[in-house]
């Protein structure tokens, strides 16, 4: 068994967090696991890509190009910028929120959101975009888009940890005052992604 | 056992107070940082020493006083930061230690965060130490134990290298006891401790024996490790994390060569290399930076007059620059394979790949890959997102109010190691220079020497000012320099994880009772003109920059303001829709990442840290202050 989760975000969404937890779930199922992250300089605000690898007889942490069951993305163009990560047939879950980076606004670069959502619906079937943005909103906080997201990501079929797992690990991961908001992030994701599963 | 979820950097740190370590002392860097943070963090429950030391130099040589008394210590930095400890470095391995000494080095092949590729494991063999190269976190836990044993069974340092991709990986990593230090160290005085060139002779003696010895003890070491497949010519020798990379990229390509894993690539052990010559006829050797393998396999092959054909850098196979991974490595190792002698090239590529490796599907499972490979993803034009100054950063304040002041007058900055070389980003085009760690002071201060009629004005970080800008300063004052010194003190170590440093009311594990005061030793080093100033209020700030850059002579401006990413918002900025004329003054001076455009009109998002510093650009007083109490 291996199950390799690309997670493609902007610095400060909780990507890091996530690979993390969904590490800590398989260690829990006693897989073997590796997570790595590739960051840029800044604190904030740069690209995001966290690899993260569950099963037996692992190597690396980096995951080859074409090979990630799951392409899990926080937000929509860095979803994109990671396709390249995807296998044929693998399953995108990704927020279709934006984080606009300054270069946009000082028309260096342009965000074409249209273009990049159809990027993404061309490359696999089985894609999941969420508005997580907003889910994450009702959850209580804007920070909860990760979580969320793992929501959704709990709904899919064949994955080597059990759900409750995952959902005990995160909420051992946040701070205390925040668990009930991560709950309900993650339930509103689940419930999400419940209804991608029933439409196929 | 127990297993953890450990980042390469945390496991150095458990496998170090596993060792019983009394002393760790390092100045932050990436990708080395959470070595010290994590043994800082656990330095009270274990009853050991732990510090930010103020630059590499003295963290090395804090870490040998305590390995002098028969303590274990450790020190660490990334791979620039020791070639600011490099003097102390270069006399320890003569002088040698008591007490183990470790010191852990992160290289940064790629380069993900630094401003070299430098190979410390060619650093190792230039000092003549011996260096273990990580390939996981478990590994390199491992290693760190071994290394304590190793240090002092021969008296010398002994380096730990692991790369980005071993430092910043997690992994499962399973958990031993604990060890506390002793206590009773004692420095036991000893003409040996003084390094007298007469000593300095023997000692080199001493040296060079120990590699040969080295070299013979590493051949028995876990962490080198064979695999023969007497079936096939081919050997694959890798070191450190690229291990993980050619057994991956064999498993893909169904291939079984010979392999022989390197943990110790400083001296080579001659024994696993001598057996790989005798099954092997080619050798393909991958590592990540310079051939330090390589190039000692290569020796190695000529003196025992081995017929082997060796692959590798020498012959371009595998690149010096940028990180390796699975798919540079299959590349690698198929194009190795491809290139055989001509009467192998004879006969069918299929009966080819059989007779050499002795396992089939190779070729079908190569192109298969190859295939996958070749399918190229239409992407659409994507948003460009390079690191940028955090909304809020009281770094974009200083360099607008310096710009505002300096660009009539052909003003130039240098610039030093930080977050705020991140002011070289458009639209603020501030710093134009950054070489290393204090030199944006000391730059200036030679550029001032040959442009005089123009200004110079050098930016540093606090921490770097600690770090080595005092010197500069010192010999600013001194030389009668011309200059504008800004410290940016914005309070901490912002761009490696927020260490503190000594102007901090706080160490590595407790409180700082004494914070030393950075304007106090500007003016102690004879600086007359000193103003500190808040960067978010402009006013002030243009006109601190005015005066300093009009004074004749060293001049120091501190912008002193807390890191953003350290305080609270209590109040955020909103446009004025009714006011905004949409001139986009703000957005294009600035640059932040909070501002955006909406249609016509410019709007601040919720990572606004309510600086107020686009409050001020406003010519419309457009832009105003809500509350989020």
């Amino acid at each position: 068994m291996k199950l390799d989760i690309v997670i493609a975000g902007v610095g400060g969404q909780g990507s890091v967090l996530a690979s993390r937890v969904l590490a800590q779930a398989g260690m829990a199922a006693g897989w073997e696991v590796r997570t790595t992250e590739t960051i840029g300089m800044a604190q904030r605000e740069g690209s995001v890509v966290s690899h993260v690898r569950i099963g037996s007889q692992l190597y690396g942490a980096l995951v080859p190009d074409q090979q990630a069951d799951i392409l899990f993305g926080l937000e929509l163009a860095e979803t994109a910028r990671a396709l390249m990560k995807l296998k044929p047939g693998g399953v995108i879950i990704a927020n279709q929120g934006k984080v606009v980076p300054a270069s946009v606004s000082l028309g260096l670069s342009v965000y074409a959101e249209e273009p990049i959502r159809e990027s993404l619906c061309r490359t696999t079937k089985r894609v999941m975009l969420v508005d997580a943005d907003a889910l994450a909103m009702e959850a209580g906080s804007s920070k909860t888009v990760n979580v969320v997201l793992l929501g959704v990501l709990s709904a899919l079929a064949g994955l080597p940890f059990r759900r409750d797992d995952l959902l005990q690990v995160i909420l051992e991961s946040v701070p205390k005052k925040a668990v009930a908001m991560n709950q309900e992030a993650f339930e509103r994701g689940r419930k999400i992604g419940v209804t991608f599963h029933d439409r196929k | 056992m127990e297993k953890r979820l450990l980042m390469g950097n945390e496991a150095i740190a458990w496998g170090a107070v596993e060792a019983g370590v009394a002393v760790a002392a390092a100045y932050p860097g990436t990708p080395s940082s959470e070595v010290v943070e994590t043994l800082a963090h656990l330095a009270p429950e274990y009853g050991f020493h732990a510090e930010w030391s103020v630059n590499e130099k003295v963290a090395l040589e804090v870490a040998s006083g305590a390995a002098y008394t028969g303590a274990r210590a450790l020190a660490a930095m990334k791979q620039v930061g020791l070639n600011v400890a490099a003097d102390p470095l270069m006399s320890l391995a003569y002088i040698g230690i008591k007490g183990g000494l470790v010191l852990v080095v992160a290289d940064d092949p790629g380069p993900h965060s630094s401003q070299t590729e430098q190979d410390t494991r060619k650093f190792a063999a230039f000092a003549k130490l011996p260096v273990f190269d990580p390939s996981s976190p478990q590994e390199a836990k491992e290693m760190v134990k071994a290394a304590f044993v190793l240090s002092e069974e021969f008296h010398l340092p002994v380096i730990l290298r692991p790369t980005t991709r071993t430092a910043h990986m997690a992994q499962d990593v399973a958990m031993e006891t604990a060890n506390l230090p002793t206590r009773d160290y004692r420095f036991e005085k000893d003409p040996k401790w003084v390094i007298f060139p007469s000593l300095s002779y023997k000692k080199h003696i001493l040296l060079n024996q120990a590699q040969k010895d080295l070299a013979e003890k590493f051949s028995h070491s876990p962490f080198n490790h064979l695999v023969l497949n007497p079936e096939s010519s081919e050997g694959i020798v890798a070191s450190g994390v690229s291990y993980n990379y050619v057994m991956e990229a064999c498993e893909t390509l169904s291939i079984h060569p010979s392999i022989l894993k390197i943990g110790t690539p400083y001296p080579l052990p001659s024994q696993p290399v001598l057996d790989l010559f005798a099954h092997c006829a080619r050798i393909l050797v991958v590592e990540e930076q310079e051939p330090v393998v390589e190039d000692q396999l290569i020796q190695m092959a000529w003196k025992e007059e081995a017929k082997i054909e060796v692959s590798g850098k020498q012959d371009g196979r595998v690149p010096r620059e940028g990180e390796l991974n699975v798919d540079k490595v299959i590349a690698i190792i198929k194009a190795f394979l491809r290139q055989r002698e001509p009467k192998d090239l004879a006969q069918p590529p299929h009966a080819r790949v059989q007779s050499i490796l002795g396992t089939m599907e190779t070729t079908e499972a190569a192109s298969a890959v190859e295939a996958a490979h070749e399918h190229s993803f239409e992407l659409p034009p994507l948003p460009l997102r390079t690191p940028v100054l955090c909304a809020g950063c009281p770094h974009r304040a200083s360099f607008y109010a310096f710009k505002e002041v300096g660009r009539r007058q052909d003003a130039v900055f240098t610039g030093d190691i930080g977050c705020y070389t991140l002011g070289t980003i458009p639209p603020l085009d501030m710093l134009d220079t950054c070489l290393c760690m204090g030199a944006g002071v000391t730059q200036a201060i030679g550029m001032s020497k040959v442009e005089p009629g123009r200004k110079h004005v050098a930016f540093i970080g606090d921490s770097t000012f600690f770090h080595s800008g005092i010197p500069g300063m010192i010999n600013a004052v001194y030389n009668q320099a011309d200059i504008t010194i800004v410290i940016l003190d914005n309070r901490t170590t912002a761009m490696t994880g927020h260490q503190p440093h000594p102007g901090l009311e706080r160490t590595a594990t407790g409180p700082n009772p004494k914070p030393i005061d950075i304007q106090g030793i500007v003016k102690a080093c004879g600086v007359e003109f000193v103003r500190e100033v808040d960067p978010y209020d402009l006013k002030a700030m243009k006109e601190a920059a005015r005066e300093a850059m009009a004074y004749k002579g060293t001049a120091v401006v501190i912008a002193k303001r807390e890191c953003v990413a350290l305080v609270k918002p209590e109040v955020k900025y909103v446009v004025d829709p009714k006011t905004c004329t949409g001139c986009e003054l703000c957005l294009k001076k600035l640059g932040c990442p909070a501002m955006a455009k909406d249609k016509t009109l410019v709007v601040i998002q919720d990572n606004c840290s309510g600086c107020g510093v686009c409050a001020q650009v406003c010519p419309q007083n457009a832009v105003r202050e809500v509350s989020l109490r």
